[in-house]
């Protein structure tokens, strides 16, 4: 072969690497392109759960905040969030407008089990990434059937779980009363208590009350459990009725070990509410960092997040552990866009969500990381069992997971 | 009401051919929207059948099409049956229901009649999460369902399909309702419902006509129920909570009592103005939605349906007052 | 024996809460022939704006106060401009507009004070009474006393006043009514006022037991509309003793027979029973129409 000859072969060799090269470089599905990322989200900003409506703008805030320093790689993130009013039936007409009409990448952090079961099939079909959807129900971790469907927080059944065994170790004759609320999520937690309290569930649990969310108050069901004699009791509720039922069991008188399900358990919005002296004693578990937490205070991860609630959430509840939630998920969704680069193709999203390695919010409690693998899409899955004494919540074991 | 003039014929064709061409020219996303237009549609005639024309307060027709709903649901998901069967099954289950429930509610008038149709409202979700139905209903997790494939691989997707079928029962239904309206039946549920006393004195049964009616107006709602199943795909018990019940009512009255197109007009208003009121204001929507209800009660407190009429009347008189001038 | 008893204290303590509810919902029926479905809202609101000046540093009773003095204006404020216009209009479409106050307020409440729950004081000793081995809340006790006195002054008001007299007559006969001199218009916004502090209070007392967040009545609304009409919606005391009524029987219902999961549903069927037995409810007057 002449010089030239080798020349030119080598140049079409460079050429044709160099292409290849820059075709496999960007690669975008629709709602991707070179300046921005199109990001679906549905919250109940009215309706029966609309306490959870703050998660969606501690969101919109923290993309705001990545926005203002250049973006993700180089693209602003245009965050299109709608309410559902926690109504299934919306929640499907709007998963199908942010889909087919507002042309988004991935629809994330949509809220509430009824809403995500009405869109699950939906989202599955058309191949949309539905990340880190903002519920606890163990469906959500189910890589083969649903592959494009994953949840982000620690599954209701696991914690249930966690509680069960507690209780069978520290207290195996314990009388045990349930309050929960009549729907899919109190009843997974429930469903997730009687496993793990396996054949002992019947004999052990001698008083199980439910609520509806239309009920003003849930003390007629507190003095049913109190007349059942039980010394152990599993909060299994809401924040406004956690706040209720923690008060009337100490005002009336009954004084059981309390498990409160992680759900409820910011101190800002449901222990002191309840009275602080009357919390003493809670058992539950934790995966966040709660603001009013002492041994956080000057601690960097909750500092980060302090400065960035008074820059891009003024309005924002600093004493509501929902938006921490809020913070170290958006913080998780911008991890795996960044894991992207240049190719946001809707699958290599979903290939990156279940490739998080270690990953550290910063506002997740010292121990607990962020793990998925493409037979893992449950990201976080070790909680501590915490005690509450007054003032803030000590831990009382080893951190746990199933 | 005399018999239609070629005019509304020709007039009627013209909307039909339109309505046919919309899933053509418009998205999936609309074509499901205005699937659930229609959906609504047919709930708002079967309410007003009962509460316009017949003077029957109902604040818990979403019950009926809950009902609806989950016999669509569990027709399908626990049986296996076509989905085009469980529309009438549906209808009939819930004209018995709706029959059943009018007969004791003929001794309840005005403000109790509401409360008693409150109370059935908000109870069906109870009823639909009971532990002992759960077998039967999914309990709170609901049932999903498959939407159907066109048949005889007509050149349509599914979601075009499922609005043809939902508009040709849409159009049976409001054909059989304004049969059923201008005749001697619609006569008799008005004079009812204007003068109950007069009417059983000149030999309107009223027991039977006021509980036929709130069969009737059950069975429509309950069709439209199982439409809306099969549209959204999934049934769950708090899909079905007070308020739809309260919406129905929002959007007749909105649309126009004893009115046949003011049931569309308030189909409309319930599908797209939160939709709008959403794109207005994120912060507080239902505050935006709540505002237009009370705006066009203003402006129309017949209805659109009697602000056209009224509209249509002034016109006419004055076209007619200009040819007697001439 | 001791858990039931436990289970009545415990309805007759919800059922004060019903009980005021429905009595504002008696008041303006009473006034307006109406049934404003946002009164629950509207007292809702009121409790809000009680919250916010106690949150300011204004100790409890001249909060109190100010708050029913503000509800008042503001009732009669929405009679005048928003129910007025649509007076004359089919009773249906008032009905909407009350739809859409409700939805307004609800709305509103939960944009300006977001949806977390807030603690709301009560003026009540926060030590427990003693009766026997039974503990009761102070405020629960507390709570329906100041729904009593309500009851008697509103029951006084309409027997024995002019005033009262003729706020009935303008809602029961407008247009006679106006032949004696009486100023009609006057009297609904009067109506709205009153039935609006009547819902002030009412939620004052309620707010101390359930916590302040923005559905905090629609829940409640559902059983003081029952109580109201089981009691006989022209009764005050009917109510009230229909709001009773409701607690206990839904909290029995709940403990003995038929569980919580159903108990809703059975309870508005008997309510329902009751009212197919005596449409007017208990102690409602029957009203007798001549053809």
């Amino acid at each position: 072969m002449s010089t030239k000859q080798l020349l030119v072969s080598a140049a079409i060799v460079g050429l044709a690497l160099g292409t290849s090269a820059a075709v496999a470089q960007k690669k975008y599905d629709v709602g991707a392109s070179d300046t921005e990322i199109k990001i679906g989200n549905i919250m109940p900003y009215s309706g029966p759960a609309s306490a959870y409506g703050t998660i969606g703008k501690a969101e919109a805030a923290y993309f705001k905040k990545i926005n203002d320093e250049g973006g993700i790689n180089g693209r602003k993130i245009n965050f299109i969030s709608v309410d559902d009013g926690y109504s299934p039936p919306k929640a499907v007409e709007m998963a199908r407008r942010l889909v087919e009409q507002d042309q988004v990448l991935l629809i994330f952090q949509s809220l509430g089990t009824p809403s995500n079961s009405a869109i699950h099939k939906y989202m599955n079909a058309k191949k949309v990434p539905q990340l880190f959807v903002a519920t606890g129900a163990t469906k959500w971790n189910d890589p083969k059937k649903f592959p494009w469907t994953m949840g982000w927080q620690p599954n209701y059944q696991t914690e249930a779980w966690i509680y069960a065994k507690h209780i069978l170790q520290t207290k195996p004759d314990a009388k045990i009363a349930v309050l929960y609320q009549n729907d899919d999520y109190g009843k997974d937690y429930l469903k997730g208590f009687e496993d793990g309290l396996g054949a002992k569930a019947k004999k052990m649990i001698v008083a199980k009350a439910s609520y509806e969310t239309s009920d003003p108050t849930v003390d007629s069901q507190i003095v049913q459990m109190q007349g059942s004699g039980a010394n152990v009791f599993f909060n299994i509720t809401t924040p406004k009725f956690a706040a209720q039922a923690i008060r009337k069991a100490y005002d009336i008188g009954w004084k059981p070990v309390q498990y409160l399900n992680n759900v409820s358990a910011s101190i800002g919005s449901v222990l002191v509410p309840a009275g602080l002296e009357k919390s003493v004693g809670i058992i539950t578990t934790q995966y966040l960092k709660d603001p009013l937490d002492d041994r956080w205070k000057h601690e960097k991860g909750m500092e980060n997040w302090y400065a960035f609630m008074a820059k891009y959430y003024p309005d924002g509840n600093l004493k509501d552990a929902s938006n921490v939630f809020g913070y170290a998920v958006a913080q998780t969704l911008v991890q795996v866009l960044k894991q992207c680069g240049d190719n946001l193709t809707r699958a290599n999203v979903m290939k990156q969500a279940a490739n998080l390695k270690d990953f550290q919010p910063g506002v997740i409690l010292p121990g607990i990381n962020i793990n998925t693998s493409p037979t893992d899409f449950a990201p976080i899955e070790a909680e501590q069992l915490v005690r509450f004494n007054g003032k803030e919540y000590v831990p009382s074991a080893e951190i746990v997971s199933k | 009401m005399t018999t239609a003039s070629s005019k509304h014929w020709i007039g009627a064709l013209v909307v039909l051919l339109v309505l046919c061409a919309l899933p053509f020219l418009v998205s999936d996303y609309h074509t499901f929207q205005l699937t659930l237009v229609l959906v609504y549609a047919i709930a708002l005639l079967g309410l007003n059948i009962l509460t316009g024309y017949n003077g029957q307060i109902s604040l818990g027709h979403g019950a009926f099409y809950a009902i609806g709903a989950y016999v669509a649901a569990v027709m399908m998901d626990k049986f296996g049956l076509p989905y085009w069967l469980t529309v009438p099954v549906a209808g009939v289950v819930c004209l018995a229901a709706g029959f059943l429930f009018g007969l004791p509610a003929l001794r309840l008038e005005g403000l109790y009649l509401a409360l008693a149709t409150f109370a059935l409202g908000v109870s069906m979700p109870q009823l639909l999460k009971y532990k002992h139905l759960e077998e039967w209903t999914g309990g709170v997790q609901g049932i999903t369902i498959l939407k159907p494939d066109p048949p005889f691989d007509l050149p349509v997707n599914q979601d075009q399909w499922l609005y043809f079928f939902t508009l040709a029962v849409a159009i049976v239904m409001f054909l059989l309702g304004w049969n059923l309206l201008r005749g001697r039946v619609g006569r008799s549920l008005i004079a009812i419902r204007d003068q109950p006393i007069a009417a059983e004195v000149m030999g309107v049964n009223n027991a039977l006509y006021k509980s036929l009616a709130f069969g009737v107006s059950a069975m429509y709602t309950g069709i439209a129920g199982a439409l809306g199943a099969i549209a959204v795909q999934f049934v769950a018990p708090d899909s079905f909570n007070i308020f739809l019940s309260i919406y129905f009512l929002v959007g007749i009255v909105i649309g126009g009592l004893a009115s046949i197109p003011g049931a569309i007009y308030g189909a409309i208003f319930i599908q797209i103005v939160p939709n709008i009121a959403d794109q207005i204001s994120k912060a507080a929507p239902w505050a935006i939605y709540g505002v237009f209800m009370i705006g066009f009660m203003y402006l129309m407190p017949t209805g659109v349906a009697g602000a056209i009429r009224i509209a249509w009347a002034r016109v006419r008189h004055r076209s007619q007052s200009r040819g007697k001038r001439q | 024996m001791d858990a039931f008893l436990n289970q009545v204290f415990a309805g007759l303590a919800t059922g004060g809460i019903y009980a005021s509810v429905a009595l504002a919902l008696v008041m303006i029926y009473q006034a307006t022939h109406h049934v404003n479905f946002a009164q629950g809202e509207i007292a809702m609101f009121s409790t809000y704006l009680a919250w916010t000046m106690i949150d300011a540093g204004m100790p409890y009773w001249p909060a109190f106060f100010f708050t029913i003095v503000i509800s008042f204006v503001l009732g009669v404020l929405i009679e005048r401009i928003i129910v007025r216009p649509v007076e004359r209009a089919p009773v249906l479409s008032v009905v909407v507009v009350f739809i859409g106050l409700l939805v307004i307020f609800n709305s509103l409440a939960g944009w300006i004070y977001t949806y977390t729950i807030k603690v709301f004081p009560s003026p009540f000793p926060t030590e427990p009474v003693h009766l026997g081995s039974h503990l009761f809340s102070s405020h629960q006790i507390g709570a329906i006393g100041v729904t009593l006195v309500v009851l008697t002054l509103l029951f006084a008001f309409f027997r024995y006043t002019p005033l009262g007299l003729a706020m009935r007559a303008a809602a029961q006969n407008p247009d006679s009514s106006r032949l004696v001199g009486i100023r009609v218009g006057w009297m609904l916004a009067l109506g709205w006022g009153l039935a609006a502090a009547i819902g002030a209070v009412a939620g004052m007392m309620v707010a101390p037991s359930v916590y302040l967040d923005p559905n905090m009545m629609s829940g409640i609304l559902l059983y003081a509309f029952a109580a109201a009409l089981v009691g006989g919606i022209d009764s005050p005391g009917g109510a009230v003793f229909g709001g009773f009524l409701v607690g206990v029987l839904e909290n029995l219902l709940g403990a003995y027979v038929i569980g919580n999961e159903l108990k809703l549903s059975v309870a508005l069927v008997l309510i329902i029973g009751v009212l197919v037995i005596r449409p007017s409810g208990l102690f409602g007057k029957i009203h007798v129409t001549r053809v």
